[in-house]
């Protein structure tokens, strides 16, 4: 787009504008935009950078608390763990460029995101993802896997940064549209935190990193539409990464921030530089003035329209005090980066881009931020919710089914089978902190110079969003917190991805509202508030919209890191106890999907009360030394968690035999996923002292076994050889891997 | 003891080899910057794991052509004790420094995992305070690991006692031999491809690895 190209409606189109949202502009304006203008408006106010129609309902989520030292609106949030150090962290979606370009859409996903991390002062050591792939047969799913891991495994590794865990999900839902939702975490000391704020009048705009290319322009406007035909006419779309590169740039930055003359950072991502400068100036309330003619390119004739849409990744934004460029110039030489004073902080409160000396941009920061499009839109539940939340599911009875065989096919399948494959693509151990390698319920890692750790945990059971949004969203909550309890931490707070299909839909809205009501409920009684976030909508094709996903990560403290616990069976005779409450419920469970080829049925109740005591037991028996493994029953249930305890990838594996009293019928007993239940083991000595911790915080809890053997035995109905299932478990996804 | 921990543009265990070095075995570390060829007066220098360059070109290969590398091989050329840990035996193997290359593992995949290691030669440097077939368990974490060498070169390694590590119950990367870690004729310079600076420590896993940096104070002392 050529500076002189003239504005028509038809172009205005093409930016995705509606004719009111342009009307709103001019006002705002006072005039008409020019084309770069329109451009820069284009991106500001679209769906994944305005929040237009999610803003309304993300307003009602909770995000404050005692521990909560950024909340959302910034690159990340951060919380306190003590000591004087803070968790910065935060959850981007990379949906839409992943199912374009795999490896590259996945890869940038996660340098994004360690980029939002370490532009707030922190150190990343932990990488986690949820990646959700459509049917395990649809053609497409063997090349979009490969490619996704391959991208992050690319990326993250290259970084030297560990990814640690995270969950794959296959399901027919995604066949159209996959997820790549990409988390991280940093840790920065409380008075070394940086934001992003474009403060001090006179002060320089420098420019730091990858030179200025053509790729990616568009990018943001191309995750705010629904996909047609012809997506891969988009790939130019995407951006390709360059993980040296950032390396490069996470080392300088943070040296760069010692010198302590750079006053705001922040990270070039969706829309470049342009939301990177509107949003620092925003925020200080300040203006900016720019010089394109100083911006490092990769090609001549770049227009300012193709620079200031340019989503090139490896970018950062500083403002620096003025006289002091040079000491933050000097470090970034010494890492052979490029970096340029482009510009200068104003005080009129505009957003000035020159070009050989002419004004190509000249926008009022605060009218327009002001006047950016909310949307209230319609939202109305679907006629069919009724129907798929009713089940009427006669029991086969104790002798017809071969538990054995169905217990088989469940831990063999793609969605509950070992990741190993998936997670040994990815160094998950550098940095030497990594005390819990993936696999386990929650990753835990140590911070080197302290007693303590973190656990981090990434979940999410979007069939339950599917049948009920309020409540699988509240479980989703419920759930991440329930891993990092059963691995030793104190949940703390919570970062989101809310993937959904296309808003302007009244059904889709609906959920939306639903699930953040459903969210909302669980972060507040749980005492868990969200600090950082982002939406992603549009995720269907033609007109299939994805299941509802709201994915969760959650980040808990280790107290003391000696006293965690993983979820595999220690020694032969320790005492098998259970948390919790069987109950015969089997809405939205795996084995109705699998076995039953059913999605249909209310996800379990959850009650809150039990699931703070059940958390509180866990806890204070893992800190008290007497827990010698735990384990969130979920999908799958009790079975398959016993089983999952039982086996450990390349590791040695255990039987137990256990003996469950219920009243209830064999397959919701074995295979229900009632929620707020742990498997617990303990040493004999210690099995009375943990049923007393238990009753002391009200939670129901009961021996149901004992470890030892090489078969896994339940009641009459499972007697299955612990080899074989670990065969089976750890070669679940050989097929599609071959493929 | 003093050891330099040699930073590259996309090395990404220096902190963590620093760390070994220095918090977990208690000894003295520095860093050594690429572009700075000063050694600072170190007795034993580590080339860390990582992406030197990006690994761009070829793993090592530009590495190789840094300020730093000239001193390096000034220094082993003098009998200095260097170890090259993944991303650092690559470096070591474009630099002439150690016999054989690295190729892509045969899976095409990166790996991450713990492996088992036998021990083949104890008089080394590196490896006193291991017995000679030992099998122990160290992490490997990389694209390329798969060594290769001509017959010659392979049967003089066999014969002279250069071969230090294999990899033991599966050979994870189609390394030739199944050949972990290597020395050079004088058995000053040691490189290898599993991790010992992750698997020193009973929090994460192990201390099997602490012995590489035991054996190497244990020889300097005598």
């Amino acid at each position: 787009m050529q500076q002189d190209t003239k504005v028509t409606p038809e172009i205005v189109k093409q930016h995705g504008l509606s004719d009111e949202e342009y009307g709103r502009l001019k006002k705002a304006l006072g005039r008409e935009p020019n084309i770069t203008e329109l451009g820069i408006f284009s991106v500001m106010w679209s769906e994944h950078c305005s929040y237009k129609s999610s803003k309304v309902h993300l307003k009602k989520l909770p995000t404050t608390g005692p521990s909560v030292v950024q909340g959302p609106g910034e690159n990340a949030g951060i919380v306190d763990i003590g000591d004087g150090l803070c968790v910065a962290f935060k959850m981007e979606s990379h949906n839409h460029p992943s199912f374009i370009e795999p490896f590259q859409g996945a890869a940038t996903g996660v340098g994004g995101i360690m980029r939002d991390v370490f532009t707030m002062g922190a150190r990343p050591i932990a990488n986690l993802n949820s990646i959700r792939f459509g049917a395990v047969d649809h053609p497409k799913t063997p090349y979009l896997l490969k490619g996704v891991v391959a991208g992050i495994a690319h990326y993250g590794n290259c970084m030297g940064v560990p990814t640690v865990g995270g969950e794959v999900v296959f399901d027919e839902s995604y066949n159209g549209n996959i997820l790549v939702n990409a988390f991280t975490a940093g840790i920065v000391s409380k008075e070394d935190i940086f934001r992003g704020f474009a403060s001090g009048i006179g002060n320089s705009v420098i420019y730091i990193g990858s030179k200025t290319g053509r790729d990616g322009i568009h990018g943001a406007t191309m995750a705010s539409d629904v996909f047609g035909s012809g997506n891969e006419e988009r790939r130019p779309t995407v951006q390709v990464g360059d993980p040296f590169t950032e390396k490069l740039l996470l080392e300088a930055c943070l040296e760069a921030m010692k010198t302590g003359a750079i006053v705001g950072i922040q990270d070039m991502g969706a829309a470049g530089l342009t939301s990177s400068s509107f949003e620092m100036a925003s925020r200080a309330g300040t203006g900016i003035e720019m010089n394109m003619d100083k911006i490092p390119l990769r090609e001549e004739g770049m227009t300012p329209y193709e620079i200031m849409l340019s989503e090139s990744q490896e970018r950062m934004l500083a403002v620096v005090e003025k006289g002091r460029e040079e000491e933050v110039l000097s470090v970034l030489r010494k890492w052979d980066l490029d970096a340029e004073v482009v510009g200068v902080v104003t005080n009129d409160g505009v957003m000035r881009v020159r070009k050989a000396g002419k004004v190509v941009v000249e926008l009022p920061i605060a009218p327009l931020v002001h006047a950016a499009p909310v949307y209230e839109r319609p939202a109305k539940r679907p006629a069919w919710q009724d129907q798929v939340q009713a089940l009427d599911f006669a029991y086969p009875g104790d002798s017809r089914p071969c538990w054995n065989d169905i217990l088989k096919k469940l831990v063999s399948s793609p969605n509950l089978c070992s990741k190993k494959w998936v997670y040994t693509q990815y160094d998950h151990m550098v940095g030497t902190d990594t005390v819990v390698l993936p696999g386990s319920d929650a990753a835990v890692l140590r911070i080197k110079g302290t007693k303590k750790g973190v656990a981090l945990s990434v979940d999410c059971n979007a069939r339950w969003c599917y049948l009920d949004p309020y409540w699988g969203a509240a479980h989703a909550i419920a759930e991440c917190a329930r891993n990092i309890a059963a691995s030793g931490g104190r949940a703390l707070a919570v970062t989101d991805c809310l993937n959904f299909g296309n808003p302007e839909r009244p059904e889709i809205m609906w959920q939306f509202e639903q699930a953040c009501l459903g969210m909302s409920l669980a972060c507040k009684t749980l005492g868990t508030p969200i600090v950082s976030g982002n939406v992603s909508f549009y995720n269907e094709t033609g007109k299939d919209a994805i299941y509802p996903t709201p994915a969760i990560a959650m980040v808990g403290v280790v107290e003391d890191i000696e006293r965690h616990a993983t979820q595999f069976f220690k020694d032969e005779g320790d005492i098998v106890i259970l948390l919790g409450e069987n109950t015969d419920e089997l809405g939205g469970s795996e084995y109705l999907k699998q076995i039953h080829g059913k999605v249909k049925g209310a996800p379990p109740t959850l009650n809150f009360d039990r699931e703070i005591n059940l958390q509180k037991t866990v806890l204070s028996a893992i800190g008290r030394g007497v827990v010698k493994s735990a384990h969130d029953i979920s999908t799958g249930g009790i079975a398959v968690a016993v089983a999952e305890c039982c086996m450990k990838d390349g590791g040695d594996c255990i039987g137990a035999t256990i003996q469950l009293e219920d009243r209830i019928r064999g397959d919701a007993m074995l295979f229900g996923e009632a929620a707020g239940r742990i498997v617990v083991t303990c040493d004999p000595k210690n099995a009375e002292l943990l049923l007393t911790i238990a009753k002391s915080f009200s939670c129901p809890a009961g021996v149901i076994g004992k470890v030892g053997g090489k078969m896994l035995l339940i009641n009459d109905l499972i007697c299955v050889s612990i080899d074989e299932l670990y065969k089976l478990w750890s070669g679940g996804l050989n097929k599609l891997c071959a493929e | 003891m003093r050891f330099g921990v040699v930073v590259f543009p996309g090395s990404n265990c220096d902190r963590d080899c620093y760390n070994w070095v220095d918090k977990v075995a208690g000894n003295e570390a520095v860093y050594l910057w690429h572009k700075d060829p000063d050694l600072k007066g170190v007795d034993c220098i580590i080339i860390p794991g990582g992406f030197s360059y990006g690994d761009y070109l070829r793993c090592g290969a530009i590495a190789k052509q840094s300020p730093i590398m000239k001193s390096v091989t000034g220094f082993a050329q003098k009998g200095g004790l260097v170890i090259g840990i993944c991303n650092g035996f690559q470096v070591l193997t474009e630099a002439g420094l150690l016999p054989g290359v690295l190729l892509r593992n045969t899976g095409l995949m990166f790996i991450c995992r713990t492996v088992e290691l036998k021990i083949e030669n104890n008089k080394t440097a590196f490896t006193n305070k291991y017995k000679k077939g030992e099998v122990v368990k160290m992490p490997i974490a990389h694209n390329d690991g798969n060594y290769f060498c001509d017959e010659v070169t392979l049967k003089r390694l066999k014969a002279k006692g250069q071969i230090v590590f294999t990899y033991h119950g599966g050979n994870p990367n189609g390394a030739m031999a199944g050949i972990a870690g290597v020395v050079n004729e004088k058995g000053n310079v040691l490189g290898m491809m599993p991790h010992p600076e992750r698997i020193s420590e009973g929090l994460l896993g192990g201390v099997d690895g602490l012995r590489v940096l035991e054996s190497i104070c244990n020889r300097t002392q005598r």
